[in-house]
């Protein structure tokens, strides 16, 4: 499957498409399928999104996985600082 | 310490309004992603994975006590408690909000702190000795020259879209503590016939493709500098390659054109630009210089330390450095504790520090290039009050110089550029050598570590270096060795294949055994390896 | 680009196209040339009494060169129209005015508020360039302003 993500403008959180709008979390994410980089580009013209890109992920029992490790960091947080990041019970080796 | 007149001031507040601006136009749409980019990179604010990252300079490392409290206050209000020290005497906040970045500039201003050229493709933050006006082997103080070079630098007209960043170092003694022959200028002060000067090296770096500086110029003198410095930039902004990023810096022109070549034309444009008056006079370096006289020390402090506590002892004889006032010390903090994250520091840390510098070091604190912080003036009478303290807050990590001081760039955990992760793998170091009677059997060995080619953990210039790649979207580690930030400068090589995480850390404990066998007495790990070569390592890692 | 350039002088703005270096240097006779960013601009000292136009072509905003060509330009003696042309941005007005560019045919249009203001926001500069800003070790050793 293909993810649509990127950053919020003011906070610069990192947000993910759900099909109707942007969230926090990647086990929200939709299949933007060959849509992704016209939908981001008119997200960013709406300013509601910065830098959007179009990621590839697998679908797991746990929800959308990304392909690369930099958007599965991305999509925890930094792996050093677990308590930081939006599983903080989580083992740092998810992201592996 | 340097203290602001009326003039920097209103400069600095200018700038502030200048970036709200800039903020409020973006937010509303005025400007693209592209256009502000520039902009905001020039100001020190990044998008990083999780968020923006700002990145407040510390002018030639040299802190107050007011200014430390002051970066514990943006880390608890605006951040999420903590900052991080990085590689060239700066500080980073990792979890900002653009819309209360231009706050945060403000208030950074009231203490005379400012975000100015951290980032962008313009001069940085200049950098220096940390051991600056305490050390032993000093010729002259540098940060006189610092804060001279950190003015004319500010706002430069002509230089703020060169083709690339821009790093410059200055340091005033024989011993290179500030990785000076890895800048893009490195200036090295010293007097010949009576008179103060510079050597001028340009064109050092590390990134992709690393260099040690040669030298430019012999000698320039204070009222020369600006001018000769002037010529050094317009000759590359005009014929610094703009049509590969990784070909852009200035060390790849002298390279391409060679040393002689660039310093023929230097020379030339020099010969043009000291006619037009740009040169500040002697005065204001005087000026600028009578901030930096030397603190009131006790002459009568006295000169010995009571070593009772064997603790306390094993810390002075790592992480206290000869002071060139008698009965004075310089401790260095290490922001390295086994467990921790390099150059961290929590707000309460943050503030900890601040206390003991006002209290204990003349209200003076330094950033070294290694992520650590340091005292510069401490009577050798208050070192133990002093330890205790930090012992308190887990900043009396002995490890000064050793396997466990590593140099880490935050990596694939914080850093949008970043192959692979180089926090974790320092942390897994740390704990393979957490003996600190085996890391001190090991002796000074500098271990530098960066998540990608652009070499912010410095690995090029380590003794022991690993850069983080990605091969086939798995994280892989490749190993250096025989690399040297000091004055005795030079650029590690690699050693062969890389290694994973788990066999990165085996490999480092390989050739750290393989320096136990071969080593001469006295030699540290770099001395072995310059001796022996790298076949030994290599038999050893490969087989 | 906008119609008119948007002018610091008080002369009337030059009419004739600016022809570029090769062609000026091989037609001596003209008074407009325009500058790419890979041109030695030092090709035109010689010639700098018959310019009342040089255009400096700023392709991509990013490219830094044709600041120091105007302070080139400007530290050789040119009095002449100094324009930035191309991708010119709002906040790079006032270090292209510093290095003496005087007028600006930015491809995108310039807000003038947000001009107005960038104009006139720094009251102090630290060091010398091609305009008439007085840098402040000048001030703090007793030179008055200009």
């Amino acid at each position: 499957m293909k993810l649509l993500t990127g950053n919020d403008l003011p906070t610069g959180d990192v947000i993910w498409w759900t099909g109707s709008g942007w969230s926090r979390h990647v086990t929200d994410a939709a299949d933007v399928g060959s849509e992704g980089e016209a939908l981001g580009k008119l997200e960013e013209a709406a300013r509601r999104v910065n830098g959007p890109y179009v990621i590839e992920a697998t679908l797991t029992p746990d929800g959308p996985r990304p392909a690369h490790i930099k958007d599965r960091v991305r999509a925890l947080g930094p792996t050093v600082r677990m308590d930081l990041t939006l599983a903080p019970e989580a083992s740092p080796q998810v992201v592996l | 310490m340097y203290q602001y007149d009326t003039y920097d001031q209103s400069i600095v507040d200018a700038r502030v309004e200048e970036f709200r601006d800039q903020v409020k136009r973006r937010l509303a749409g005025e400007i693209t992603e592209d256009q502000f980019k520039p902009l905001r990179l020039m100001n020190g604010l990044y998008l990083q994975l999780h968020a923006y990252m700002l990145r407040v300079a510390v002018p030639y490392g040299t802190l107050s006590g007011k200014q430390m409290h002051m970066l514990a206050h943006v880390a608890r209000k605006y951040d999420r408690g903590y900052g991080h020290f990085t590689t060239r005497q700066n500080i980073q906040f990792n979890w900002i909000k653009l819309d209360q970045a231009p706050d945060i500039l403000a208030e950074l201003a009231t203490v005379e702190m400012h975000a100015i050229q951290t980032s962008g493709n313009c001069i940085r933050n200049i950098s220096s000795d940390q051991f600056a006006g305490a050390a032993a082997d000093e010729v002259t103080d540098p940060r006189p020259w610092a804060e001279l070079l950190r003015q004319w630098s500010t706002f430069h007209p002509e230089f703020t879209y060169l083709p690339r960043k821009f790093k410059i170092a200055v340091i005033g003694a024989d011993e290179d503590r500030a990785a000076m022959r890895l800048h893009d200028i490195g200036i090295q002060l010293l007097t010949r016939d009576g008179r103060l000067g510079a050597k001028i090296y340009v064109g050092g770096g590390m990134g992709r493709t690393p260099f040690v500086a040669p030298e430019i110029k012999d000698f320039v003198t204070a009222d020369d500098l600006m001018s000769y410095l002037e010529a050094c930039l317009r000759v590359y902004n005009r014929y610094g390659r703009r049509d590969n990023i990784y070909k852009a810096r200035i060390k790849i022109l002298i390279h391409e054109i060679g040393a002689a070549e660039y310093a023929r034309q230097v020379e030339e444009e020099f010969a043009h630009v000291k006619t037009l008056g740009i040169d500040p006079p002697l005065a204001e370096l005087e000026r600028i210089s009578a901030f930096f006289a030397p603190p009131a020390f006790d002459a009568d402090a006295p000169d010995t330390i009571d070593r009772s506590d064997p603790d306390f002892a094993v810390w002075v004889d790592q992480n206290v450095r000869p002071h060139k006032q008698p009965g004075y010390a310089i401790v260095t903090i290490s922001l390295k504790p086994t467990e921790g994250i390099p150059g961290d520091a929590s707000a309460d840390q943050l503030d900890v520090m601040a206390d003991l510098g006002t209290r204990y070091s003349f209200d003076e604190l330094r950033v070294t290039h290694a992520q650590n912080i340091v005292l510069p003036h401490v009577r050798k009478a208050d070192l133990y009050a002093v330890w205790q303290a930090l012992d308190a807050a887990g900043l009396a990590t002995a490890n000064l110089d050793l396997i466990g001081d590593i140099i880490a760039c935050p990596g694939l955990d914080y850093c949008a550029l970043a192959n692979a992760r180089s926090i974790p793998v320092a942390q897994k170091i740390a704990n393979r050598f957490a003996d600190l009677g085996r890391q001190r059997e090991l002796g000074e060995l500098k271990l530098k570590i960066s998540g990608c080619i652009n070499a912010c953990g410095h690995h090029h210039a380590g003794h022991i270096g690993i850069l983080g790649v990605d091969k086939k979207g798995i994280e892989n580690y490749q190993l250096s060795l025989g690399g040297s930030g000091a004055e005795d400068a030079s650029i590690a090589k690699i050693t062969g294949p890389g290694f994973d995480e788990d066999g990165i850390v085996d490999a480092v404990e390989t050739v750290t055994n393989v320096y136990l066998e071969r080593r001469e007495a006295g030699e540290r790990f770099l001395d072995t390896y310059r001796r022996v070569g790298m076949e030994p390592f290599k038999v050893a890692l490969y087989g | 680009m906008t119609d008119s350039p948007l002018r610091f002088r008080d002369d009337a703005p030059h009419e004739e196209p600016a022809v570029t270096l090769d062609a000026f240097l091989g037609q001596t006779n003209a008074t407009a040339v325009r500058i790419e960013p890979g041109d030695d601009v030092r090709a035109l000292l010689p010639h700098l009494g018959q310019l009342a136009l040089v255009e400096v072509a700023f392709p991509a905003f990013r490219d830094g060169r044709g600041y120091s060509a105007a302070r080139i330009l400007r530290e050789a003696g040119y009095t002449g129209e100094l324009r930035a042309e191309g991708d010119v941005l709002v906040d790079q007005i006032v270090p292209m005015r510093r290095c003496g560019f005087d007028s600006f045919a930015p491809r995108t249009e310039i807000d003038s508020a947000t001009l107005h203001a960038s104009l006139s926001r720094y009251e102090h500069v630290y060091q010398g360039a091609a305009d008439r800003a007085v840098p402040v070790w000048k001030l703090r050793h007793g030179q008055p302003r200009s």
